[in-house]
Parts: C-alpha cells; structure tokens; sequence
C-alpha cells in the first residue's frame, strides 16, 4: 500500500504538478491559492526547474505561453479575480493550440469580493475563459487527493488535446489537510514537432502564432478546433454517482458542495427519501450520461452551489428540462450547511412545498 | 562574386510595409546580425502586435506571435525554458513596449532577463492607423491628438532608454537611428551589440531605434527621415543610456 501524507491542498497540487514533469511556476500572490507560489518557491530551485513570481497576473500566463511554445509543460495558479486578468492570455494560448495547466482556487466575488471558499467562477471556466470560441477542460476536484490526481491529469489532457486544462478549486479545497498518496505512474509527455524551440537549421522554421486575417483561414481553425472539443465531450467527461441507482431527488454538486451534499443525501436518506448525488468532476465537459440515465426516475433535481446559480444552467441543459431544477447556495464566501441542503432536499421531495 | 544579398535568416515572403517604412531596413539589421553570429538555428523571435505582426512571415528562425505589449514576458518564458540553446528577441513597436506592455518591460529589465529588446520608436500607433503613441512628441497631430498632443490634458512623451537606465538591473541600453548611411552603421553596431551580449551571458540589452512613419507622419519618406532629425532626435538623443560592462572596465 503506497504511503499517505498529511497536505494541504494546495501544496498537493504543486507537489503533483513537479511529479507530472513541470519543472516552470509562474505565479503572483492572491488568497486563497498562495502556498501553490509559496511551496514551487521553495521546491523548484532545489530540483533544477524554474519558480518566478510574475510582476502580475498578466505576465505570468505570458510567461506560461512562452515556455509552452517551446513544448514544456508548465503551469500558473490564482484566485478569481487573479484569473480574471488571465483571460486575454488564455484566449492567445487556445489560438495558439498551446498546452497549459492552470489552477483557480475560488474565492467570493465579483470585484475585489472577499477570500473565503466560491465556486462562482463556474461560468468564467466553463463560457468565458476569455474571447472568442474556445473551451478550456475544467476538472473540479473535491478531496485533496483529487486536487493531486486531476493536477496529473490535467497535465497529460493539455498535453493530449493541446489545450489549457483548469483545475477548478474552491478555496477550501485549497486550504483543507486530508492524507493524500502521491504514487503516480507518469507517462512520458508527447513528442511536439511544432514547438519553438530553434531550427537547429534541420527544418522550416516553427510560428506559434492565433492570427489568421484571411478569414476562410481563420474559421478553418475554428472547425477543425472543435472537431477535438467534440471528440473531448465524447471520451473525456467524468463524474461520480452517489446512491443514484434509485434516485427520486437528484442533488448536483462539485467540489466543497459536494461534500456537504453527501452528509444531507445520508440524513434524507434515513429519513426515508430517495436521495442520491451526481458530482461532475469534468464541469468541461459537463458529464451528460449520469443525468439520462437518472431524469427519467426522477421527480426534482437541486444544483447545490457556492454561486448564485451558474452550474444550475449546464443541469438545466443535461436533463433538457424534462424536471424541475432548484438552486441550493450559498454565496459570497458562506458554505451551505448539511442541514440547509436537507430542507431543500425535504421541500423537493414535498413537491416544492416546504 | 556576390558582394550584397539578402541574409538567411530573412526569407522570401514579400514585406507589407508602407514604402519608405524603417521597419525594412531594421529587420536587414537584426537579421545580418543573426547570420554574422551564426545563431539563426537557436533564436527563437517574439513578434509584437502593430505594424511589424507579421515578422513571423519574414524571420527565418522560429517565431511567436504575442500579445500587445507581452513580449518581454513571454521572452522570459522562452529564455528559462533553455536558456544555455535559446537565443531570444522581442521586436515591439512604441504601443507595444511603452504603452501596454510597459510594466513588462519595466520589469523585464528589472529582473535583467537575458534577452534582446529590438525597440522600434515611430512615435505613433502605425497599424491602426495613426493614433498617439507613449512616445508622440508634444503638438503632434495623430488621429487621437488632431489638434495637436496636448501636454495639459495627457502629459509628456516618455523616454524609455532614460527610464530603464535607472534601473539596477539592464546590461545595456542604447538609443539609435536608421536615417542615414551613418546612422544604420551605427544602429547595426549596437544591435549586434545587444545580440552579443545576451550570448555572453551579460543580461537584458534593449536597442531604441528611432524611426519614420511617412504614412501618418503625412509626410515624404524623406521628408519623414528629416524630421527625424529636426524632432525626434532633439526629444530622443542618440547615444549609450547604459553599458555595465563598459562602466565595470573603466573603474577597473
């Protein structure tokens, strides 16, 4: 049995992405996220890689688009508001068809908002990680082993698909300790024929380039783009079902939510209520399968979030409206309760009366 | 006998400048120097956003595109991802270094990255069709400043190789002109003084050239080449702004 360690979540993330081979951190300082800057800080020097703290937000995902031309893998991490000045940098890396690794621990918003634990970010990550078509994978773990597990992942599907993977974290998940085992069979990264890296004077010159004026050009790039995006939607998605096998009230959750959810699924369920949990650990892509599978015996389905409603719409879509879906939150930092997802669960199960 | 070609690490690909751009005459300039050094197989060169997008098309060694005004970040990238095999340079307009992309820049040259900064100062934003720049000189009519820049209502121009030398951290910064025969031997110098130096191992090197934009100057190309003299030069002197290796030999 491998052995376990005591980590914060978000030292398991940077001590997952050294595993996974980065050997660039590119970062700024901004609660709840900056022990990820603070642990590659100490770490990086000591195995030969790269740790820089950035003048910004800003510089620092440039910085990652120019280790990533040259075919390396690298990461950066921030909080909400930090990913926000990301966004122009993430929308280059699509264009570009660059591979990057980028971890948001959410904190309350919009604005300078606050530093505790969100989780509304979801529309930021999953619509709008910056202009323009493009997707971005977003893996929302919910343990610290999972911020280690979907950091590997997240590395080698960046890789894969040549995109940026985002690691979708609440700032709980950030901050939380739980034991976590780090033994990881890593697959060595593709080979990158079109990276810059210097014509060594074998071959044409490489351009790691998004700008395309002539525009039959730029919507081939366009299509073919989201050829993979389908290709992705189709073979990628994850989830995890809870008790579902006979679920009358479906609770949808990710991340610190989840864990809550569970507690009150548990309590409805010893009050006799057919409760179960559906928690998307791919929120892109939103995994489609668990809800055909469960729309049909359902009676209500509740989107438990630390947002004012964003996941609730991708529930919406997944279960094409065929049942009621309510919203479960809390926001601004504040964390729902068990005890505040149970009388939701108790008023679904009511039919809506509380 | 071929006595004057044009360099390897220039292609064919036919340039879109404006007749009587600088931009022509710069990149011949880098990509000499290139050839001479023999560095061509590992540079890897940052194109800016502005009128020279498209160096990508005319650079033979690898090329990226990079954001408005994030070249020197994404240098940085580039450099710490090999930096004993990779040769790096930024070419960036006024707008892209001075305007957006100052901080990057600031501090580009702060943490003396060892990369080459090739600065083309037009004093005007060229691409998007002749707005004011950082570094358009007080009463300059642009489509932005049409009467004329106002020091009142948006200040002064910025001197970057006089900014930057107070900082601790730049090897090298130079200021020259391409407006002349004696002025691009001139230009071509530092330029391959700057390349020189980042293989050296000395630190960040930024060479401002001092250049025309007859297009929305309004102007001649050579009408433009002379007020390049008659007003830029007076506001942007020529010369060395700094040169740590040189100061270091002379205390010596």
């Amino acid at each position: 049995m491998a052995d376990k360690v005591l980590m914060k979540g978000n030292e398991a993330i940077a001590e997952a992405a050294i595993l996974a081979g980065c050997r660039h951190y590119f970062g700024y300082p901004i609660p709840p996220q900056t022990e990820i800057a603070a642990y590659m800080a100490k770490k990086m020097p000591k195995i030969g890689g790269c740790f820089l703290q950035a003048e910004s937000e800003i510089a620092a995902i440039n910085m990652v688009y120019g280790v990533s031309a040259t075919g390396k893998r690298v990461m950066t991490s921030s909080s909400s508001p930090g990913i926000a000045l990301k966004s122009e940098g993430l929308s280059y890396l699509a264009g570009a068809d660059l591979p990057a690794f980028i971890v948001n621990v959410q904190r309350g918003g919009p604005g300078l908002g606050g530093i505790q634990p969100s989780q509304s970010d979801y529309f930021q990550a999953t619509r709008a990680g910056g202009h323009g078509d493009f997707r971005m994978l977003v893996l929302a773990p919910a343990s610290v082993q999972e911020m280690a597990d979907l950091t590997v992942k997240g590395f080698e599907l960046a890789d894969k698909y040549r995109m940026t993977a985002m690691v979708l974290a609440d700032g709980t998940m950030g901050q939380m300790m739980e034991p976590v085992s780090l033994d990881y069979d890593i697959a060595p990264a593709p080979e990158k024929p079109w990276a810059t890296t210097g014509t060594k004077m074998a071959r044409e010159h490489n351009i790691v380039n998004s700008l395309f004026l002539a525009p039959e050009e730029l919507e081939k790039f366009n299509f073919d783009r989201y050829e993979r995006y389908k290709y992705i939607e189709e073979n990628e998605a994850m989830y995890e079902e809870y008790m579902m096998d006979d679920a009358e009230i479906v609770l949808v959750a990710f991340g610190i939510a989840a864990r809550v959810t569970k507690n009150a699924v548990n309590e409805a369920r010893k009050l006799g209520i057919k409760a179960g949990l559906i928690r998307p650990i791919t929120l892109w892509p939103f995994p489609k399968a668990p809800f055909e599978k469960a729309v049909d015996n359902a009676k209500a389905f509740i989107s438990v979030e630390l947002s004012m409603g964003q996941m609730i719409e991708d529930v919406r879509l997944a279960t094409e409206c065929k049942r009621p879906v309510t919203l479960c939150n809390r926001a601004g930092g504040m964390i729902p309760s068990p005890e505040q997802v149970l009388e939701a669960i108790k008023e679904a199960a009511n039919g809506g009366a509380k | 006998m071929v006595v004057f070609d044009k360099p390897h690490a220039l292609n064919d690909m036919p340039m879109h400048y404006c007749p009587g751009c600088t931009h022509g005459i710069i990149h011949r300039l880098v990509a000499e120097v290139i050839d001479e050094l023999g560095i061509e197989g590992r540079t890897i060169g940052i194109a800016p956003v502005g009128c020279s997008v498209m160096a990508y098309n005319y650079f033979n060694c690898d090329m990226i595109e990079a954001a408005h005004g994030r070249a020197p970040a994404i240098a940085t990238g580039v450099k710490r991802a090999d930096p004993e095999n990779h040769v790096v340079f930024t070419y960036q307009g006024d707008g892209d270094l001075a305007s957006i992309g100052m901080a990057e820049t600031v501090h580009a040259a702060a943490r003396n990255e060892n990369i080459t900064i090739i600065f083309v100062n037009n004093a005007i934003y060229g691409m998007t069709g002749g707005q004011m720049a950082p570094t358009s000189l007080p009463g300059q009519i642009t489509q932005t400043s049409p009467y004329g820049r106002d020091t009142n209502h948006c200040g002064f121009p910025i001197r970057v190789c006089e900014m930057l030398s107070q900082l601790e951290g730049p090897e090298y910064l130079e200021r020259v002109t391409v407006n002349s025969v004696k002025n691009i031997r001139n230009a071509k110098k530092a330029i391959k003084k700057a390349f020189q130096n980042q293989l050296d191992g000395k630190g960040f090197s930024l060479v401002e050239v001092v250049s025309s934009c007859p297009t929305n100057w309004g102007l001649t190309p050579q009408a433009a080449l002379k007020w390049i003299d008659d007003n830029m030069l007076p506001y942007y002197p020529l010369g060395v702004y700094k040169d740590r290796s040189a100061a270091k030999e002379e205390t010596k």
